[in-house]
């Protein structure tokens, strides 16, 4: 039985990847033994699963995620968090606290205010519910400094690159320390807005050209032109 | 300021436009035009000239309305006041309430329903220039802009109408022949489904006539379906020939 | 629904202004890019596209035979209408104009009536009788950021491309000529808006701008650098020194900007 498409061929929803007994993976459906895109992206697969990875998709919440998120309502007894997802969710006072909440002397907008970001885990979610997060562990938190940047979730991998590789010359490069949130929201905090700008412009290339090759030299490339560029500056 | 043209077949078998009977109007579409829509495609399709934006997967506004297994999609489509020969008023008329209920179906089938409960999905249209064939227009332009949004769907959806004028059965109605002709037929399709997802007839055809008109709109579909998948493909395409030449310096 | 902006990106916006620079590296004064287009629908009596960062507004005329008002029987009639549609930002909802909307058409409505752009005594049919109505549609596409002064040179921009039928009164009755006429535009008003951040000013606010201002001033001018509109917008207050800083630096920008369309 055959699979009608090559690898890396570009699709879009609707296009028969295949037909027979295989998987159908991410954003791919199963329909009378025939296998379809669901969203517009590349075919993947090795032996029997099919995937696409999709060019542009948005975050569904999973339980032990870390995300970034921005407070967007302060409530009776916790906060509302945007955390680029449809679904909105909750950070209670007592998780922040560390302690039961008290209505009559905590006072919520002091600890945590609209407008501000936080580093969160999710603690649970399902189809019924909207997610809940914790900060109640090592390195989450509230953030109070660097550039904010949003990009499509599917290409946070990429942006890590394999065993760290990419994410790693990236911070090397720029002197900046970068949190991935597995939501698309990405934290960059550098010494000068200069170094934060460019990570984010390395990080918005790979976003750009996440589905072609040779990513990783053309964007060593851009640092180190840009860092050589710097140091002329500074010399004249 | 119209007059009612004389034919609008004249004897070499050609329409007011110069069209055969079985011919497309031009299409052009882009996709990704609207920085602040989730996804967003624009449509000329001959002198139609339209815009869709989608917002969504979001929260639901009000609450109340939300559904606890699946997502509710909501459908505006909209003319500008400039969009047609006499001005029209910007509050919606029934003709425009309709269509937003055809539209929103002719596009359901298509979208995976149950994958985001308690959430909204809202496509808006906006009619800039209307010239016959405006619903069609717009389905085939808010089918990219869902696409372009990354929510997931079973198919495109595309649409073209067929109609008769003198006695012909002909494909894709400009306004003129609409107003003036026998029948208009416009029909969505799912492509790689196969499945009619709009279908609606106004006028006067025997059954033959409008199984003709319905075999002729489906074709159209067909080939404006190949320029649908070609606009969503070109962003990414376009990344690739550029980063090829910068390599080639 | 619109997006809360981050605490940490209002302090970096209002720290950059301080220093007299801005977030998409433009000098206070900049407008960002401009881009106009003319004519794009056809069946229209006029039309104009405007693109300015990514705010983005089409403006569409059309010409009608009216009614002249009770008051005014040898004057043409001019409507602006405006309306933010839903696609061009999550904060939109549809339904009847909000007061952003009808704010948004008055001050263009103000900056062409004021100016006496346009001459409505030539617009008369038959005096007491029939008169031209033009229509004056904003469209508001993309919005992402000073929509007034994007809306107002559209609007400019498309009555500049818009053409009227000829008309004849003939024993009482009122009749088509073939041909059109373009029409009569005699000035061309410019607004120009600045937002107070602090205790600076900036012209032509970013969405993310707006976000963070503590008000706005647009201020129309006309062909003699006569000021002939204003409006103060946003919940924040002017010190009388700011507004005299912010009418200078407005005439200035209406000046270049009038001289880069060659209005």
């Amino acid at each position: 039985m055959p699979i009608f498409l090559e690898n890396k061929q570009l699709v879009t929803p609707g296009d028969l990847i295949a037909e027979g007994e295989y998987i159908a993976g991410e954003n791919t459906y199963m329909e009378k033994n025939k296998i379809y895109a669901s969203r517009v992206g590349i075919v993947e697969y090795e032996t029997k699963r099919l995937d696409v990875v999709a060019l542009k998709s948005f975050y569904i919440p999973r339980m032990g995620d870390t995300v970034i998120g921005t407070i967007t309502e302060v409530g009776f007894s916790g906060w509302t968090v945007d955390i680029n997802s449809p679904y909105p969710a909750l950070l209670r006072a007592s998780d922040v606290l560390s302690r039961p909440f008290r209505p009559q002397k905590d006072d919520l907008p002091n600890v945590l205010d609209l407008g501000d970001l936080v580093v969160a885990n999710i603690v649970s979610y399902d189809r019924t519910h909207d997610p809940q997060l914790t900060v109640a562990e090592p390195g989450l938190g509230k953030i109070t400094r660097g550039q904010i940047l949003k990009v499509t979730p599917t290409k946070i991998p990429r942006v890590i690159g394999r065993k760290g590789s990419m994410i790693g010359m990236i911070k090397q490069e720029t002197g900046c320390n970068i949190i991935l949130g597995v939501n698309g929201v990405v934290l960059i905090t550098g010494k000068t807005l200069e170094d934060e700008q460019l990570a984010m412009k390395a990080i918005l290339k790979i976003e750009e050209e996440s589905h072609t090759s040779g990513l990783t030299d053309r964007i060593t490339k851009m640092l180190k032109e840009a860092k050589s560029g710097k140091e002329e500056t500074k010399n004249e | 300021m119209n007059d009612k043209p004389e034919k609008l077949i004249d004897k070499k078998g050609l329409r007011l436009d110069g069209r055969k009977l079985d011919e497309l109007r031009p299409v052009k579409l882009e996709v990704g035009v609207i920085s602040n829509a989730d996804g967003s495609a624009y449509i000329e399709h001959g002198k139609n000239k339209i815009l869709a934006g989608v917002y969504g997967p979001r929260e639901v506004h009000p609450k109340h309305l939300a559904l606890p297994d699946r997502t509710v999609l909501k459908c505006r489509y909209h003319m500008a006041p400039f969009s047609v020969q006499e001005r029209k008023s910007p509050a919606p008329s029934r003709r425009e309430i309709e269509l937003s209920k055809v539209i929103r179906e002719s596009l359901e089938p298509a979208i995976f329903m149950e994958y985001y409960p308690r959430t909204m999905i809202d496509v808006f249209i906006e009619v800039l220039q209307a010239d016959g064939g405006t619903r069609c227009a717009s389905i085939t332009a808010a089918a990219l802009a869902l696409a372009d949004s990354g929510i997931p769907m079973r198919d495109l959806v595309v649409a073209c109408a067929a109609g008769k004028i003198e006695d012909k059965v002909v494909l894709d109605l400009m306004d003129t022949e609409d107003k003036v002709g026998a029948a208009d037929v416009p029909v969505a399709l799912m492509p790689n489904l196969n499945a009619v997802t709009l279908l609606q007839m106004d006028g006067q055809l025997s059954t033959d006539e409008f199984e003709s008109a319905v075999n002729l709109a489906l074709d159209g579909c067909k080939q404006i379906y190949a320029l649908q998948k070609e606009a969503l493909k070109t962003k990414y395409i376009n990344v690739k020939e550029e980063i090829k030449e910068e390599a080639e310096e | 629904m619109v997006a809360v902006i981050t605490k940490v990106k209002q302090k970096q916006i209002t720290q950059l202004i301080d220093k007299g620079k801005r977030l998409d590296d433009r000098e206070p004064t900049d407008y960002r890019e401009l881009k106009i287009e003319q004519g794009l629908i056809e069946r229209a009596e006029g039309s104009a596209r405007v693109l300015l960062g990514k705010t983005e507004v089409v403006v569409g005329t059309k010409v009608e035979i009216g009614e002249p008002f009770a008051d005014t029987p040898n004057d043409g009639v001019l409507t602006v209408n405006a309306e933010l549609v839903p696609l061009a930002s999550p904060g939109f909802e549809p339904g009847p104009p909000d007061e952003n909307s009808i704010e948004l058409a008055r001050i263009v409505d103000r900056g062409i009536r004021e100016s006496k752009a346009i001459n409505t005594e030539k617009l008369v049919i038959d005096p007491g009788k029939k008169v031209f109505v033009v229509f004056v549609d904003i469209y508001v596409l993309n919005h992402d950021g000073n929509l007034i002064d994007a809306s107002a040179l559209a609007a400019m921009a498309a009555l500049l491309n818009t053409k009227m039928g000829k008309y004849e009164v003939e024993d009482g009755e009122v009749k088509t000529k073939p041909g059109y006429e373009p029409l009569p535009v005699k000035k061309h008003p410019i607004t120009v808006t600045c937002a107070k951040i602090g205790d600076k000013l900036i012209v032509d606010p970013s969405l993310e701008e707006e976000q963070v201002m503590d008000a706005r001033i647009s201020i129309a001018f006309d062909d003699d650098d006569n000021i002939c509109a204003v409006q103060k917008g946003g919940a924040g207050y002017f010190e009388p020194k700011e507004l005299v800083e912010a009418a200078r630096i407005a005439k200035e920008k209406a000046t270049e900007m009038r001289k880069k369309l060659n209005w």
